[in-house]
């Protein structure tokens, strides 16, 4: 099954349509972020939560892959540069049919194919190997100009930390895909504004971080990364510059959709008790 | 007197062939290009050479995502700053991944001369040895360079190529076949063994001269693929001369000397001796004015042989003393 990239009909009941599937996987892969997460009895669910919307539309409508040819040349590239926030991408690739559902289940565990960090070597779709902070978006600078080299119109998405924002390498490489023009190249910030030991603000600031991107050279889409038209829009072909990366700068919220878990610093890495995960699981449902 | 030649020049022409052969071949450089040479690529292919400006770090991420797309990524710039600089980029992005990457970084060891200490790589050897799936390569000279640049780029996943800034003396003919993971015995001899890298190969063939002349028969193996090392041929040396010298333009901690310690501590203990930098910095010099401050030429090889071989006789003589 191919997912073919196309922009959203002008029928506003077909768009209506659209976003309430992609509705529908978000809050799939979010049952599945909390599920895997408290089976594993570690990992990182509150910026995976915030995260779901975006990859959901992302392997829903937007990019152009097979999961059946997870390594098919003319795939559109999807790099989680912020790694620890794998549970979302391994959500996503399960719920997109890399590989079987049940294997969430096996998240952290000795043997398993999904590491507790992406490992691009054993997961399917997993495009690029992250965790180490600061070096996806470089990685994903490299697909671009490699598409560009063999004129291919493959996309390349990554999507980058608030916290990870604070890398120089970041920086370095926000540098060079202004300076190489990489027009194929969509990078995605999940400002939830939290980090490990903080917010944001309190830890190192990087605000303004969308002035900061424009003034790399880089065109900047801002949006409520949980309303998934504006999601689905920043997202399309038609929003490109030419000549210059995008950066979507999307304000979410961590932890997004389990109350106890939104917009709280300690749910970074932390997992939920049986009892939380119930709890976290019956939201969801009602939401 | 032998042809002289840097090995980092070897190295840009050999990427040209490379280029030539090959449209993947895509090479990256951090503002060195005139040093390390990728200049002569960038000139006949420059849609294909990537600067990445003064940034080590991206430059490694970004050639692991050019790899990731099929492209045989070299990437270069002063030693000192590819593996120290960008080292975890190289685990993370490339030795993880096995990407196909190739990191030939130029300006290795003190000899790089009078830009001092910040700029002499005496630590890479050991830096990029112990990241797994990395493939480390020490040519001795000019005509091994450019095998050695064809053979990384033939060889699947990650690799680093050291070279060097200073003219060494050519050692070997057209003859010579390199080949990744095989140790050559250069010289043979019953004595000891010196194992030697990079421009310490012809410092080693100068010693064993100096010790042939005392009557001491030295067996001189050049040792230029560090990882994986070819503890066979090493082991097979020892087993004849009982005893052995390493000699390396590097820290003797963790580099040849240290691979070297650990083979034989494991395999086949001998007496032995590790001839390198001492664990210091270097300083502004000229290169055979650092090689002479911090003894790493023929007469010191051969003064360390002569230590070792002073330990050796001990040992047989127990031998013999059972033997009556």
């Amino acid at each position: 099954m191919t997912i073919e990239t196309k922009t959203c009909a002008a029928d506003g009941t077909d768009r209506s349509d659209l976003i309430e599937s992609l509705r529908e996987k978000a809050r799939e892969m979010r049952k599945d972020i909390v599920r895997m997460v408290g089976a594993a009895k570690s990992g990182h669910p509150g910026g995976s939560l915030s995260a779901a919307d975006i990859l959901a539309a992302l392997y829903g409508r937007v990019m152009r892959h097979d999961p059946a040819n997870p390594t098919w040349p003319d795939r559109d590239r999807f790099v989680l540069s912020k790694g620890h926030a794998c549970p979302v991408l391994y959500a996503a690739l399960a719920e997109f049919g890399y590989f079987p559902r049940e294997e969430l289940m096996t998240f952290r565990r000795i043997n398993s194919r999904i590491q507790g960090h992406p490992d691009m070597r054993k997961t399917p779709g997993v495009e690029f190997s992250t965790g180490s902070l600061g070096q996806g978006l470089g990685a994903a600078n490299g697909m671009a100009l490699a598409g560009k080299l063999d004129g291919k119109d493959y996309r390349v998405f990554v999507m980058i930390g608030d916290g990870e924002s604070q890398e120089g390498s970041i920086w370095e490489a926000a540098m060079a895909a202004a300076h190489y023009k990489l027009d194929n190249l969509t990078a995605i910030l999940d400002l939830n504004g939290l980090q490990i030991d903080g917010p944001n603000a309190e830890v190192m600031g990087i605000q303004p971080v969308a002035d900061k991107w424009r003034a790399f050279g880089w065109n900047v889409i801002e949006i409520d990364g949980h309303d998934l038209a504006q999601i689905l829009d920043a997202l399309s072909p038609e929003h490109r510059t030419a000549g210059k990366p995008t950066m979507i700068v999307a304000r979410t919220v961590k932890g997004k959709g389990v109350s106890f878990m939104e917009n709280a610093v300690d749910w970074h890495g932390k997992a939920p008790k049986p009892d939380e995960v119930e709890k976290a699981l019956a939201e969801l449902d009602a939401a | 007197m032998p042809e002289m030649l840097a090995t980092r020049k070897a190295y840009g022409q050999a990427l040209v062939e490379l280029g030539r052969e090959n449209p993947n071949v895509v090479v990256l450089d951090c503002d060195l290009s005139k040093s390390t040479m990728t200049n002569q690529f960038a000139k006949e292919f420059p849609e294909r050479f990537i600067n990445m400006g003064i940034a080590e770090a991206n430059m490694m991420a970004t050639a692991a995502g050019l790899a990731a797309c099929g492209k045989i990524a070299f990437t270069s710039t002063f030693a000192v700053f590819a593996t120290g600089r960008a080292w975890e980029q190289a685990r993370m992005s490339i030795g993880y991944t096995r990407m196909n990457v190739k990191i030939a970084a130029t300006h290795a060891g003190v000899t790089v001369g009078e830009d001092g200490a910040s700029h002499q790589a005496n630590e890479d050897i050991a830096l990029m040895r112990v990241i797994p799936n990395f493939t480390v390569i020490v040519p001795a000279d000019a005509v091994e360079t450019r095998q050695a640049v064809h053979a990384a780029a033939r060889h699947a996943g990650p690799a680093y190529i050291r070279l060097g800034r200073a003219d060494v003396p050519v050692i070997f003919d057209d003859t010579y076949r390199f080949e990744i993971g095989s140790a050559v015995v250069m010289r043979e001899g019953t004595d000891i063994s010196l194992f030697a890298c990079g421009g310490m190969v012809a410092e080693a063939l100068k010693a064993a001269d100096i010790l042939a002349a005392e009557g001491i028969s030295a067996e001189v193996v050049n040792v230029s693929t560090i990882k994986p090392l070819d503890v066979e041929t090493i082991v097979a040396s020892v087993r004849k001369t009982g005893a052995a010298v390493s000699a390396e333009e590097h820290t003797i901690i963790g580099g040849l000397g240290g691979a070297i310690s650990e083979a034989l501590a494991e395999e086949y203990p001998v007496p032995m001796k590790r001839v390198g930098i001492e664990d210091c910095f270097g300083e502004s010099g000229t290169s055979d004015e650092l090689l002479c401050k911090y003894c790493m030429t023929g007469p010191n090889i051969a003064d360390a042989a002569r230590i070792v071989l002073a330990r050796k006789p001990a040992l047989s003589a127990v031998e013999g003393e059972a033997g009556r």
